[in-house]
């Protein structure tokens, strides 16, 4: 089995945002990083259907040259070997898929997976245009998997806590929602792999974004609330305040 | 025409879906500011009659396509159908909802396009004669405004658009054709795993309820909270939402989950029981109109955001509460 992840590095999730100098992109000033949440269930698909069938996990991202550090845990998790294509750029996802299917496609593969969105841009839009991009089948934000005689069976989500079934035949790109498995951490031999490991980083080779941004702000603040009272029998004057001030029911 | 807006609409169970006349909505502005007009496109069997009553929602004229490959949702079917009418009708934008189904095929639908898709928008206006989309990022900490360089593709987001009011005649309904069959499609449903019937979904849900740790273990304690909670869901007609943590002990499904690293919602009213309001909650949540909060820590960050508090115990605050909804609606 050739098994391809891809790992995008993203903004910690309590990291505050705000709008940099070019007022296009976030001011990266202080802002901590990790790979991002929905990768770690990617990461781990390889990983447990590697265990299972034998084969090479590679780990791919698109980023700026620290992400190899990423890469590197990517590795001391379990991974075979990683790349980085490196690009300092704010890639649409269109770019970033068509950098990622280029180097996928020249390394071969059986199965891609795919975090379902990221948690910094939330397009959720990566795993289905590199599937389109590869001319493979995609099934998106996964939450069950088995694979056997060359096909992947999928749960999806759907609205509403109801799952789709599919069956794709191999190769496919599959994107991972949380509860699919359960990340696990490094272990003490995957981190001393690690060490040794050597990150392959070449430039990433991304078209022109389709999506331009014009201009990055911040949503208008809350005007300030208040306390309507204190235990039960404040809720009747809270119902009347939705019902004549806020107007919502 | 080059100032056309195409509106790709869901139905469910044979009628138009809310989110879907929205984009309707969404796209007749965005049209009409442009100098052109939205044309819906449908895809579907026995849908005829419904597809005509679009008109009354802002479109000037429908697309429907039928066939087995339509038979049941296959995001390649409708990816491939969006995509050949987006260059047939050369429309400038090309919108469907931000549902489960639209994240699905419309990035594919995108892709085959080589278009650019400006995912989960919040707001959607013509700027310089192009459209321009507004969509939350970082989990709506900070938002950007965009344009594409050829056709826009967007998801408009559910409940942040107006319900267009109905007004006007039924449109002509013409039959599209598709070149392919199901065959060539590569992913095909195999079965639907039933959730719970008719569960109302957080993302789309005009009111949600959440709970938090502070409602404690529905397997001991907690049990009498999490049934009141139902219960104040369905008298207001809404759906339930959960923070992480209590995801995360396995209270509530995933599908729940609220905030950056579960679903964004924008609901008319958000009730938040016995939640803190750490930030990556309210990235989830505070989009929502109007913000309830109930929490028996008159310092929990929750009431910095909140519109209305209730400082309170949620076994006791709840009951009232559905009481007096209950009681209002009558
Ligand atoms: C990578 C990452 C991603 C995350 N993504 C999300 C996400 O998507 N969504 C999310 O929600 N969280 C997310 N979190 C977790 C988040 O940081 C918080 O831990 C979580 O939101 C806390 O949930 P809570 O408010 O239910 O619990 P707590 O923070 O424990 O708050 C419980 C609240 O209940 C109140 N309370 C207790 N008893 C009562 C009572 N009897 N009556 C009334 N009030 C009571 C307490 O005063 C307290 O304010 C994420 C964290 C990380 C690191």
């Amino acid at each position: 089995m050739n098994i391809i992840v891809c790992v995008r590095r993203a903004p910690k999730t309590d990291a505050r945002i705000k709008a940099g100098p070019d007022g296009k992109n976030y001011d990266p000033a202080g802002v901590e990083y990790d790979i991002s949440e929905y990768d770690k269930f990617a990461i781990e698909a390889g990983l447990l259907l590697k265990e299972k069938l034998g084969g090479k996990v590679t780990a791919i991202s698109v980023g700026p040259k620290d992400v190899s550090r990423d890469l590197r845990n990517v590795i001391a998790m379990g991974a075979d070997a990683a790349t980085l294509l490196v690009s300092d750029a704010a890639h649409d996802p269109w770019a970033t898929a068509s950098a990622l299917a280029a180097k996928i496609k020249a390394l071969g593969f059986d199965i891609v997976f795919c975090g379902q969105t990221s948690v910094d841009s939330q397009s959720a839009q990566t795993a289905p245009i590199l599937a389109e991009l590869l001319g493979v089948p995609c099934a998106t934000v996964a939450t069950g998997l088995e694979v056997a005689d060359n096909k992947a069976t999928v749960q999806r989500e759907i609205d509403g806590g109801k799952r789709e079934k599919y069956v794709l035949k191999l190769p496919a790109v599959i994107s991972c929602q949380k509860g699919l498995n359960k990340p696990r951490s490094a272990s003490m031999k995957g981190i001393m792999n690690a060490k040794k490991a050597v990150i392959e980083e070449i430039p990433a080779n991304a078209p022109a974004n389709l999506v331009n941004v014009l201009k990055m702000d911040m949503p208008p603040p809350r005007p300030a609330g208040k306390i309507v009272g204190e235990g039960p029998d404040a809720a009747k004057k809270l119902v009347e305040l939705l019902r004549n001030e806020a107007k919502v029911i | 025409m080059a100032n056309d807006v195409l509106v790709y609409i869901e139905f469910k169970d044979g009628k138009p879906t809310k989110a879907g006349l929205q984009a309707l909505g969404a796209g007749a502005n965005l049209a009409k500011s442009l100098g052109g007009s939205a044309i819906a496109l449908v895809a579907g069997n026995g849908l005829d009659a419904e597809a005509a009553t679009l008109g009354a929602y802002g479109a000037a004229k429908t697309l429907l396509a039928s066939g087995d490959a339509f038979a049941q949702y296959s995001p390649d079917a409708v990816a491939k159908l969006i995509s050949n009418q987006a260059q047939a009708t050369s429309a400038v934008a090309v919108l469907a909802s931000a549902t489960s189904a639209g994240k699905d095929f419309l990035p594919r639908a995108a892709a085959i396009s080589k278009a650019g898709l400006a995912s989960d928008i919040v707001d959607l206006r013509a700027e310089g004669g192009k459209p321009v989309a507004v969509r939350p990022v970082y989990a709506g900490k900070a938002r950007v405004s965009v344009q594409a360089s050829g056709t826009l593709f967007a998801s408009l987001r559910p409940n942040v658009f107006p319900t267009p009011a109905q007004g006007g005649g039924n449109t002509p309904v013409t039959p599209v054709t598709v070149a392919f069959g199901l065959a060539d499609l590569r992913a095909l449903v195999s079965e639907i795993v039933a959730g719970a019937a008719g569960k109302l979904d957080v993302a789309e849900a005009e009111i949600v309820c959440s709970g938090g740790r502070g409602m404690k273990d529905p397997a001991t304690d907690g049990k009498q909270n999490w049934a009141n909670l139902e219960k104040l869901a369905q008298t207001v007609g809404a759906a339930v939402g959960a923070s992480r943590a209590v995801v995360d002990a396995g209270w509530r499904p995933h599908a729940e989950q609220v905030g950056q690293t579960g679903k964004t919602v924008s609901p008319k009213l958000y009730i938040a029981c016995g939640i803190s309001g750490a930030i990556q909650h309210l990235a989830g949540m505070s989009g929502s109109k109007v913000i309830v909060a109930i929490n028996k820590d008159p310092q929990a960050p929750i009431f910095k955001i909140a519109d209305y508090g209730i400082v309170g115990d949620v076994a006791e605050v709840i009951p009232a509460l559905t009481d007096a909804f209950a009681h209002a609606l009558r």
